[in-house]
């Protein structure tokens, strides 16, 4: 069955990719498996420096999900792209680099270097991290600010560039119209969801940054109902992301109105589930009446012709 | 190389108070598992537990392809592992982490200094100094006498020094009283427990060559997540899970 999808700057083989933050800058999971069986790969979070993140304890485990608080440490963007990114564009599988920054002048910078690494072949513009003090999701949840750092970035960058939305808001649509406004390529949808876990012993939150970002599939009803809500909203290509663990979700995500589809914390719990949902896809597709990948694309809507049968 | 493996429970056994033993088996060879290295240990099926539990492997048997491991029931992870049956399987990556660089040591003696659930990786670090000819003594801390595990153990290997919080068995006091009482005589100190312990360990032994094996709470447990950095003294970070857990006691600082 035909996995392809064709995206701005991205022509994909499958639509599965690794979401930014859970698979490093993928040279770990090579260890596990071919990366050219992916659709892509997005990258770590990349700043204008080194960063180093938050305090210990980052990560939590709830119900059905998990909080993190990385707090986006990474080398810094010019050791990723001198240092990690080139091992990694030895596979034939397009690399997404994630931007992040704690000013519109960060962004810009980090996205104008990124943007011209000739192996990156799109950005996905993070304004949506929920675990830095400064930057981060303020431009997120801020249409004027998410329309502005939009903007900025777009004239900087050579490649795509596909706003990372968050999904700490009110009203998802508003932030989408703005960034789409702005002249983004693509949306990513979403990002993690602020949430807090206490120690019943210690009486105290256990992250020590007390508050992290909520992932796992218990985020997922949350990310299909957002995609849903913006593609009913406007024609723009979303990489839909948020608890997929599964080929059927994968599906969920299509129905909704993702034009392809990002894991992030199942990689922990299975290094292979990327390859696994691959493998899985086709079948899954051809169980619910699909004859390729695109032709699921958007199906949850009501106005789209549905391929019911009743045969 | 790193790998998934279903491995399959051999044996378990409660070996001290909320303390179990697991042998696993392999279908294939596990020469490749150093000592200081751990299990990535995935918890049930499905989605109830998406965090897989960093454990230690404490032994290692290469002919019948067996890895031992202990550990304590704290939590929920801990307590379901410690519930499975001979027969069940457990889903783990493997080998996680670096070794303690025993081959590229020269040394005659070593002091292992181990704290609770910090001593298991001691045992099969223990084994392959002996096995080298090298002289080991062993200072293990626990709680109180219920927790004490693998006294005679380690006495099949070495000179073995308990301390208790309580003074219920052994010495009184933490290990690092025990090491001041005793004053033995070694080249290179393994040390691997609780960070206070690592802390007073590493000041005690200030002008010693040694290691230390830190535990932080893991998302990947393969360098991909930044989840389990410690700030090292060269201004940088090390990531536990995959340039540690093993680090030369002078290279991290610990807080
Ligand atoms: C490299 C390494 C080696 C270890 N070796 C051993 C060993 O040989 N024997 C042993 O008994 N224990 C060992 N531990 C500690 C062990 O990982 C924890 O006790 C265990 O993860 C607790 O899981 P739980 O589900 O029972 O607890 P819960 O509190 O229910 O766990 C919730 C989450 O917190 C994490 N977590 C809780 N406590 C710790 C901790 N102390 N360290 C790391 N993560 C934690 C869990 O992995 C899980 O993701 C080791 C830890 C590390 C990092
Ligand atoms: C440990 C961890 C680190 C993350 N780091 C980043 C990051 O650097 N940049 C980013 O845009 N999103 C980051 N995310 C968010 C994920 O990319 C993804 O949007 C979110 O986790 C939802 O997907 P999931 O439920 O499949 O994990 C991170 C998530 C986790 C769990
Ligand atoms: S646990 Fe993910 S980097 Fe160590």
């Amino acid at each position: 069955m035909n996995l392809s999808v064709s995206l701005p700057g991205l022509s994909l083989k499958n639509p599965v990719m690794p979401a930014s933050g859970c698979f490093g800058f993928g040279m770990e999971y090579s260890k596990f498996y071919d990366l050219e069986q992916l659709g892509a790969i997005i990258i770590k979070a990349a700043t204008e420096e080194m960063r180093y993140g938050n305090a210990t304890p980052r990560v939590a485990e709830t119900t059905v999900g998990m909080l993190n608080a990385i707090g986006l440490q990474n080398p810094g963007v010019l050791n990723i792209i001198e240092k990690e990114v080139p091992p990694l564009a030895a596979y034939n599988t397009p690399i997404i680099a994630n931007v992040a920054g704690s000013t519109i002048e960060e962004y810009e910078l980090v996205a104008e270097k990124l943007g011209n690494t000739e192996q990156i072949a799109a950005l996905e513009l993070n304004i949506s991290c929920p675990n830095v003090k400064e930057g981060g999701v303020q431009f997120g949840t801020d249409p004027d600010l998410a329309y502005e750092v939009t903007k900025r970035v777009k004239a900087q960058s050579s490649v795509p560039v596909y706003v990372k939305l968050s999904p700490n808001v009110t009203d998802i649509v508003t932030i989408a119209k703005a960034v789409a406004a702005a002249g983004a390529d693509g949306l990513s949808m979403i990002n993690t969801l602020t949430g807090m876990q206490i120690n019943l012993q210690s009486r105290r939150p256990i992250l020590a940054n007390q508050v992290g970002g909520l992932s796992g599939p218990t985020i997922k009803p949350i990310a299909i109902r957002m995609i849903y809500q913006v593609r009913e909203a406007l024609d723009i290509p979303i990489i839909g992301m948020g608890g997929i663990t599964c080929a059927e979700d994968v599906l969920e995500f299509l129905l909704a109105g993702a034009n392809a589809v990002a894991v992030g914390t199942a990689n922990f719990t299975n290094p292979f589930i990327c390859p696994e949902i691959i493998t899985a896809l086709p079948d899954t597709l051809a169980k619910y009446g699909f004859n390729s990948l695109q032709d699921a694309i958007g199906k949850g809507h009501a106005h789209e012709t549905t391929n019911l049968s009743r045969a | 190389m790193i790998r998934k493996d279903m491995l399959s429970i051999k044996k378990l056994e409660t070996i001290a108070k909320d303390t179990f033993l697991i042998v696993l088996a392999s279908n294939i060879s596990v020469d490749d598992v150093a000592p200081g290295q751990f299990i990535h240990i995935r918890i049930g099926q499905g989605n109830a537990h998406l965090l897989r539990r960093p454990i230690s492997i404490a032994d290692v048997d290469q002919a019948n392809q067996l890895l031992t491991i202990i550990f304590k029931s704290v939590g929920e992870g801990t307590t379901q592992l410690s519930k499975q049956k001979v027969g069940d399987q457990v889903d783990a990556l493997l080998p996680c982490g670096t070794a303690y660089p025993i081959a590229g040591l020269t040394m005659h003696s070593a002091l292992l200094i181990g704290g609770g659930i910090g001593v298991p990786p001691l045992y099969y670090l223990a084994k392959q100094l002996v096995a080298k000819g090298i002289k080991v003594t062993a200072i293990l801390g626990f709680q109180n006498k219920e927790h004490v595990f693998y006294e005679q153990e380690f006495q099949a290997l070495g000179d073995v020094y308990i301390a208790t919080n309580d003074g219920s068995y052994g010495y009184q006091g933490f290990v690092t009283d025990v090491y001041q009482q005793v004053q033995p005589d070694f080249d290179c100190y393994f040390s691997c427990g609780p960070t206070a312990m690592l802390k007073s360990v590493t000041s005690t032994l200030e002008d010693k060559q040694g290691y230390i094996s830190l535990e932080e709470r893991m998302g990947c447990g393969v360098g991909a997540c930044f989840a389990c950095v410690v700030p090292s003294h060269d201004g940088g970070y090390r990531k536990i899970c995959q340039q540690g857990p093993v680090f030369p006691a002078k290279e991290v600082a610990l807080s």
